[in-house]
C-alpha cells in the first residue's frame, strides 16, 4: 500500500516537474526580447556569451562581485548539491556508471557542505536586516525544505541506515514499470516525501531561477546592436507600418 | 557636507537601520491631462484602473522576455540590497532593488501565477490596491534605471526593465509623470526637450560662433540644416544653453572644424535625449528616434554622430537600429551611430589634433562614468571601450587625471542621482540623497589627490551635479564637459593668443 502510494506520487511529481518546467521554458523561449539590453560591458560574439553564461552558472560571477559571503554560502550549497545529486544516480542505474562511482567519496561529504551552506543562507535571513526585510514565508520554507532533505539524507547515511538495496530495487522498479516494495523506515519516507514536495513546487516557485538564468536578456545577449539589426516579431509589425508610412 | 548619513555596507552581519517608508511621500507631479493625451494616454486615472493595469501588465509579460524572466527568477538572495544609490542615500528599504521589484512582483504573483492565486500569503502576493499604486508611483520614480543592480544580480535581473514596465502601466491607466510626458510632447511638436524653436536655435549657435571667434580668432561654424553635409550631429538640447554643457558643444565644433569635415545640426532633430526610454514606451521611443532618421535622410548626410548624453547614447547605440533602422542609406564605412568620443579619439590617435595639455593644468580631473553609457552601451570595437575611450581622451588633453575608487567607476559606477526621468525639481530630495555615493567617492579623491574637477559625458549628469554639488560643499562649476577639456587644449589652425588666458584661474576645491 505504502509502496503504491509512493510509486504513484513519484510518477505524478515527475510529470508535474517535467511538464511544468517544459511549459515554463517554452514560455521563456517564445516570449520575444524586443530590445538589446545586455548589461555592458558584454561579449561581442556568441561564443563570448556562452562563456559569460558558463561563468555565471559555474562560478556565480555576478554574485561574487556583489557579496563575498552570500557568494560563498550560495556557491558551496549549489556545488555540494550537485555532487549529492550525482551521487544519487547510483540508485537509477544498473550497473552504476563508472564516473558515478568516482563521485561517491566526494558526494558522501558534500552532504555536510550542502547543509552548512543552507544553514548559513538561512541565518542571513534572520541576521542581516536587509535580507530579513525581503524574506517572505516561502523563502524560509524553501530553505526548510532543502534543509529537511539534507538532514534526513545525512541521518540515513551516518546514523540510521536504510536498506539501500531494496530502495534501489524500488527506484529501478519505478523506472521499468516493475514495481517493488519500498523500505518503510520513517527517515526514508520523510526524505522521499520532501523530495516529492520539491519536485511539485519547482515549476511554480522561485526555483525557476535555474532555467531563468539562461533566458535573462541582460546576460545572454550579444553586444552587437550597431552591426546587426535586432527585431522582435511584434516589433516587426510596427516596423512594417513605419516603413509604409515613410514611403508615402 | 550633506546633512544626512549614508549607508555603505558589504559585510556579513553589519545591520544598517532600515528607515521604513521614509521616502514614501516622495513622488513627482502627475502629468496633466493635456500632457497625457498628447502621447495617446488617458488624461487622468481611469475608473476601472485595476482591470486596465492588469490587462496592460499581461500584455507586457507577453511582449518582453526580460519582464517575464525577471518576475519569476528572483530568489531574494539580497545581493542587490546595498547596491542602489537611492537606498544608500535614504535607507528606505523599498529603495533596495529587490524590494522595488517586489512592488510589481507581488501583483504579478497575485494575478499571473498559480502560487499567488491560491496561496497569496505564502508567496507575498497582494491585490492591486490604491496603496500599491501609490507605492508604485513613489518608488518607481525613485529608480533612475541605472542598471547598477543588474551587474550584481546572479540572474542579471535589471530593475530598469521593471520600473520601465511599471511606468508604462501607469501611463496606460492615466497616472503618468508630468516631467517626462510634458517633455515628450515638446519633442513631438518642436523637436527638442526644451521646446527651443528653429530661430532661437540658430540665434544661439550664431552667438557661440561669435564667442569662439572672439576667444581664438578663428571662424568656427556651428551649422544648422545644411543639406549635403557629411555628418549629422545629434546632441542633447541642454548643450545649446546650459553650463557646462555648452562648453562641450564648443568642443565638438572645434574638433569638427579641425578635422575639416562638413557637419550640421538639424532643427527638426535638435534633441539626442529620448525620454520615452524612461517611461518604457517602445512606440514613443520609436516616434522620437524616427525624427533623427528623417533628419538624416532629408539632409542627405552620410554619418550620424551623437554628442555627450548618457541615456541618449544607450538609445542610439543599443536601440536605434532596432527602432528605426536599417540605416543602409548612410556610409557603411562608419558605425551607425558614432559617439563624439569615438570620433575625437580616432582623430587624436591619428595625430590630427594639435593639443596643448597644459591648457588644462589649472585642473586635476576625475571622470564620472555615466550609468547608461557604462552599463547599457559601448564605444569602439572592444567591450569596455566606453570606459577606456573617454579616459584616453582626458589623458590626451590633460596632465592631471585621477580615477575615483574602483567600485564606484566603470561598470560599478554610481548614478548621478538625476537619471531616468528624475531630473525635476519636484524630486530634488531624492536626487540629492541619491547623489551621495558619488559625492562620497568624489570627496575621497578631492581630499587625497587634490582633484578639482569632475568630467562627465552626459547632459543629465552635468545638470544634476551643477544642482546638487553645492549641497555637498562643492562649487557648481566643479563639473565639466569632457569636450570642454578638449576645447581648452585644442589649438586651431591660425589660432591667436593662448588658451590659458581665456580660462579664469580657479581655486582648488576644498570641500
Amino acid at each position: 500500500m505504502l509502496s503504491t502510494i509512493f510509486a504513484v506520487l513519484f510518477y505524478l511529481a515527475t510529470a508535474v516537474f517535467v511538464v511544468g518546467l517544459a511549459y515554463r521554458i517554452r514560455l521563456y523561449a517564445r516570449t520575444p526580447a524586443p530590445l538589446k539590453i545586455p548589461t555592458t560591458p558584454a561579449p561581442i560574439t556568441r561564443q563570448g556569451v556562452v562563456a559569460r553564461l558558463f561563468r555565471e552558472v559555474a562560478f556565480f560571477e555576478s554574485l561574487y562581485k556583489a557579496n563575498k559571503w552570500t557568494w560563498l554560502f550560495g556557491w558551496v550549497f549549489h556545488a555540494a548539491m550537485l555532487l549529492v545529486v550525482l551521487r544519487h544516480l547510483r540508485y537509477f542505474t544498473e550497473p552504476v556508471w563508472f564516473w558515478v562511482n568516482w563521485v561517491q567519496p566526494f558526494g558522501k561529504y558534500a552532504g555536510f557542505a550542502m547543509l552548512a551552506g543552507l544553514l548559513a543562507l538561512w541565518g542571513r535571513r534572520f541576521l542581516v536586516e536587509r535580507v530579513r526585510y525581503i524574506s517572505g514565508p516561502s523563502d524560509h520554507l524553501m530553505l526548510v525544505l532543502l534543509i529537511g532533505i539534507a538532514v534526513s539524507g545525512l541521518l540515513m547515511k551516518y546514523v540510521a541506515h536504510t536498506d539501500i538495496v531494496a530502495l534501489k530495487a524500488f527506484v529501478l522498479g519505478l523506472m521499468y514499470f516493475n514495481w517493488q516494495p519500498l523500505p518503510s523506515d520513517p527517515l526514508l519516507l520523510l526524505h522521499l516525501s520532501l523530495v516529492l514536495v520539491l519536485m511539485f513546487v519547482f515549476p511554480y516557485s522561485k526555483l525557476l531561477h535555474a532555467p531563468g538564468v539562461f533566458f535573462s536578456p541582460s546576460r545572454n545577449q550579444v553586444d552587437n546592436p550597431r552591426e546587426k539589426r535586432h527585431l522582435a516579431p511584434w516589433a516587426a509589425a510596427l516596423d512594417a507600418n513605419r516603413q509604409k508610412a515613410g514611403s508615402e | 557636507m550633506a546633512d544626512f548619513e549614508t549607508i555603505k555596507i558589504n559585510t556579513l552581519f553589519e545591520i544598517p537601520a532600515l528607515n521604513r517608508d521614509v521616502m514614501k511621500d516622495s513622488s513627482p507631479f502627475v502629468a496633466a491631462p493635456a500632457h497625457q493625451e498628447a502621447l495617446g494616454f488617458p488624461g487622468e486615472l481611469v475608473d476601472d484602473w485595476q482591470a486596465r493595469a492588469i490587462e496592460k501588465f499581461g500584455e507586457l509579460l507577453e511582449k518582453s522576455r526580460a519582464l517575464r524572466v525577471y518576475m519569476d527568477g528572483c530568489v531574494k538572495c539580497g545581493a542587490c540590497t546595498d547596491k542602489c544609490h537611492y537606498f544608500l542615500g535614504t535607507g528606505d528599504p523599498k529603495n533596495m532593488p529587490v524590494a522595488r521589484q517586489d512592488l510589481l512582483r507581488k501583483i504579478y504573483r497575485r494575478y499571473f501565477t498559480f502560487a499567488g492565486k491560491y496561496f497569496p500569503k505564502l508567496v507575498g502576493a497582494e491585490d492591486l490596491t490604491k496603496e500599491v499604486l501609490d507605492d508604485w508611483y513613489s518608488y518607481f520614480h525613485q529608480c533612475s534605471q541605472c542598471r547598477r543592480c543588474s551587474v550584481y544580480c546572479p540572474y542579471g535581473i535589471d530593475t530598469a526593465e521593471i520600473s520601465m514596465a511599471a511606468r508604462e502601466i501607469m501611463d496606460h491607466i492615466g497616472k503618468g509623470q508630468k516631467y517626462c510626458n510634458e517633455i515628450l510632447g515638446k519633442v513631438h511638436k518642436i523637436g527638442n526637450n526644451l521646446g527651443l524653436p528653429e530661430p532661437a536655435l540658430i540665434d544661439t549657435l550664431e552667438g557661440l560662433e561669435e564667442d569662439i571667434e572672439e576667444e581664438t580668432g578663428v571662424v568656427v561654424k556651428l551649422p544648422v540644416n545644411v543639406k549635403g553635409a557629411d555628418i549629422l550631429l545629434v546632441t542633447p538640447s541642454a548643450d545649446f544653453f546650459a553650463e557646462p554643457h555648452v562648453d562641450g558643444l564648443i568642443g565638438y565644433a572645434k574638433v569638427f572644424h579641425q578635422a575639416g569635415v562638413s557637419w550640421t545640426l538639424s532643427s527638426y532633430a535638435s534633441e539626442a535625449a529620448n525620454f520615452a526610454m524612461f517611461i518604457g514606451s517602445y512606440e514613443q521611443m520609436q516616434e522620437v528616434a524616427e525624427r533623427i532618421r528623417k533628419a538624416a535622410q532629408d539632409l542627405g548626410v552620410k554619418r550620424i554622430i551623437f554628442g555627450e548624453c548618457g541615456h541618449a547614447w544607450r538609445v542610439a547605440y543599443s536601440f536605434m537600429n532596432t527602432l528605426v533602422g536599417p540605416f543602409d542609406f548612410l556610409d557603411p564605412d562608419y558605425p551607425v551611430p558614432q559617439h563624439i568620443c569615438e570620433f575625437t579619439w580616432d582623430l587624436i590617435q591619428k595625430g590630427e589634433l594639435n593639443l596643448d595639455k597644459s591648457a588644462n593644468d589649472h585642473m586635476t580631473l576625475t571622470f564620472h562614468d555615466s550609468c547608461n553609457v557604462a552599463r547599457g552601451s559601448r564605444m569602439g570595437d572592444t567591450p569596455g571601450g566606453q570606459f577606456e575611450i573617454p579616459r584616453a581622451i582626458i589623458r590626451a588633453v590633460c596632465n592631471n587625471f585621477v580615477d575615483m575608487a574602483a567600485d564606484t567607476i566603470r561598470e560599478g559606477t554610481f548614478c548621478c542621482g538625476g537619471g531616468g526621468g528624475l531630473l525635476t525639481d519636484d524630486l530634488l530630495e531624492i536626487r540629492t540623497k541619491g547623489a551621495s555615493p558619488r559625492m562620497e567617492a568624489l570627496k575621497e579623491v578631492v581630499e587625497e589627490h587634490g582633484v578639482t574637477h569632475m568630467a562627465a559625458i552626459c547632459a543629465i549628469c552635468k545638470s544634476q551635479f551643477s544642482k546638487v554639488m553645492p549641497k555637498y560643499g562643492f562649487g557648481m562649476d566643479r563639473i565639466v564637459s569632457l569636450h570642454q577639456l578638449v576645447s581648452n587644449a585644442i589649438i586651431l589652425d591660425g589660432q591667436t593668443g593662448t588658451e590659458a588666458e581665456t580660462d579664469e584661474t580657479e581655486d582648488v576645491a576644498t570641500a
